[in-house]
């Protein structure tokens, strides 16, 4: 579905990418691991258009994406839940919702709305309050509920645990589970090895720039060198 | 000053306030999504008012109303293409650049309506503009009327198409948060130029309201933009109520000074309101932060 083949990006003269190869097959869960600043979001934000990639291919269901406009690759249906949610935050929860469904999905609105009303029924209960005012896990599951309104073919979560209490990243991960489940291929970027090793198919993991390690979800959740760097173990 | 004596100044400060509201409309939707005071504003209105005037002067003999329709499409047209084509372009997605180049814009402007259009005041005379209604002890000139109800009536208009259209919502959306339109699939850029047409439409509409009972020279958009600049502050920077309810404060202030203080000295109300304000309310009446 999506085909990342040596891409290079970063930010004016800088090199943060130096060469990402990655896959992500329909039906799959794939997971990007990395630390804090080694680069996660900078790919995303190339895979989504906001920056264009200094090298490189951007497939998306055969179609090269790289370098196209956000507004282009969305139509596509990759779509993208960035970290730190970015939810209007001067807009009330319905009007966040609707605006997902801005480009595409039009047509689908009200029907999606009470899908992804169902998903997180807290949401109803605060249809009319300005999305500034929730807390981060409501703004979380609005962002979510936000992408789910753009009917993604393939959903981008740009660490979508972070900052959530223990007990909301287990329902987070699970819901992740959920819409899988039901056919959505997922590229999930996470700090959170352990939770996202478990529920991924594939995994990636980002180091210096470049792809350190990948394969099975279940072999890297066994592989010494993964544990003792990322897990102290 | 006797009581009728003031309610007629405050009817008529109301009056007045309709087309300040329109100008101040304007210029807050451009700084509430573009972070910037669109310092080109008072020229666009000049600009917008010699249309109305040569639409009016033979051989056309346009209606100033009737051309309101033309020059509210016109002026958002002329609004857009000027963000795509020079502010937007030139600015490099730097807010300190975009002001530089509205300031530039407006010199120029000024600069060539005395070039063209020599520095004289001109009017325009409409038959009806002669007719006066009474309201209780005040009588108001018909075109005042008109322009109060009639901009009154377009930021109503504005207001439902912020609220309920998904080009208004994106708008707003684009205000806060760029990056998160971005990945719903707004075009933020269009919405910029969308935004600054809109605020240059507003001047069309007031353009048309303003010149039965007003005249227009190069310089006649300096005393509107100051006007408008102190009801964006006094109603809260970016604030659509406060661009309402200042506007209409801003008029009465004004209408009340010049009954107390004489015509020539009743602006003075103005910038007192302005110090008050960043003395005792710097966010606005409206404003959050
Ligand atoms: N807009 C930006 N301009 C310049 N540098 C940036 C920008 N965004 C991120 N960076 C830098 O790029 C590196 C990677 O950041 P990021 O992709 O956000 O990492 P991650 O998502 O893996 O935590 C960091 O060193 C960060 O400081
Ligand atoms: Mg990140």
């Amino acid at each position: 579905m999506l085909e990342v083949r040596g891409v290079r990006a970063g930010y004016g003269p800088v090199e943060i990418l130096r060469g990402i190869d990655l896959e992500v097959g329909a039906g799959e869960i794939v997971a990007l691991l990395g630390s804090n600043g080694v680069g996660k979001s900078t790919l995303n934000n190339n895979i989504s258009g906001i920056y264009k990639p200094f090298a490189g291919h951007i497939a998306f269901e055969g179609r090269e994406i790289g370098g196209a406009r956000p507004e282009a690759i969305l139509s596509l249906g990759l779509v993208q839940v960035p970290e730190g949610r970015r939810v209007f935050p001067n807009l009330s929860v319905r009007e966040n919702l609707e605006l997902g469904s801005y480009r595409r999905g039009r047509a689908g609105r009200a029907v999606n709305l009470e899908r992804v009303v169902a998903i997180f029924p807290k949401l109803r209960e605060r249809f009319a309050q300005k999305a500034g005012t929730l807390s981060g896990g409501e703004q979380q599951m609005l962002a979510i509920g936000r992408g789910l309104m753009s009917e993604p073919r393939l959903l981008i979560l740009d660490e979508p645990s972070l900052g959530l209490s223990p007990l909301l990243v287990e329902d987070m991960f699970a819901l992740i589970k959920r819409l899988n489940d039901e056919g959505l291929a997922i590229l999930l970027v996470e700090q959170n090895v352990v939770q996202s090793l478990a529920i991924a198919h594939r995994a990636y993991v980002l180091e210096n720039g470049v792809i350190a390690m990948s394969g099975k979800a279940a072999d890297l959740a066994s592989d010494e060198g993964l544990r003792r760097s990322y897990l102290g173990m | 000053m006797t009581l009728d004596i003031a309610f007629a100044g405050i009817v008529n400060g109301l009056m007045s306030g309709g087309i300040y509201v329109l100008v101040a409309v304007g210029l807050t939707l451009i700084y509430g999504v573009l972070h910037i005071i669109n310092f080109a504003h008072g020229s666009m209105l000049m600009l917008a008012m010699y249309g109305v005037y040569y639409l009016f002067k033979p051989p056309l003999g346009v209606d100033p109303y009737v051309a309101l329709p033309i020059l509210v499409a016109g002026s958002f047209a002329f609004g857009y293409v000027l963000y795509r084509g020079l502010i937007g372009r030139f600015s490099h997605g730097k807010d300190e650049n975009i002001l530089l180049i509205t300031l530039g814009l407006s010199i120029i402007a000024d600069n060539a309506a005395l070039f063209f259009f020599t520095g004289d005041t001109q009017t325009i005379d409409v038959a009806w503009a002669g007719r006066f209604v009474e309201v209780g002890p005040a009588l108001i000139p018909m075109p005042k009327l008109v322009s109060f109800v009639a901009s009154l009536a377009l930021c109503a208009a504005l207001g439902l198409f912020m609220a309920f259209s998904d080009t208004g919502k994106a708008i707003r959306a684009v205000a806060k948060e760029r990056q998160g339109a971005r990945l719903v699939g707004i075009d933020v850029e269009n919405i910029f130029a969308i935004s600054y047409g809109i605020g240059i439409a507003c001047l069309g509409a007031a353009a048309c309201l303003l010149m039965p009972f007003f005249y227009v020279s190069p310089s006649s958009g300096h005393a509107f933009v100051l006007v408008a600049f102190t009801i964006v502050v006094l109603g809260g920077m970016g604030s659509f109520a406060g661009a309402l309810v200042g506007g209409l404060l801003i008029g009465i202030v004004e209408s009340l000074g010049g009954l107390q203080f004489g015509e020539q000295l009743g602006q003075i109300g103005i910038p007192l309101v302005f110090i008050l304000i960043l003395l005792f309310r710097p966010v606005g009446l409206f404003g959050s932060r």
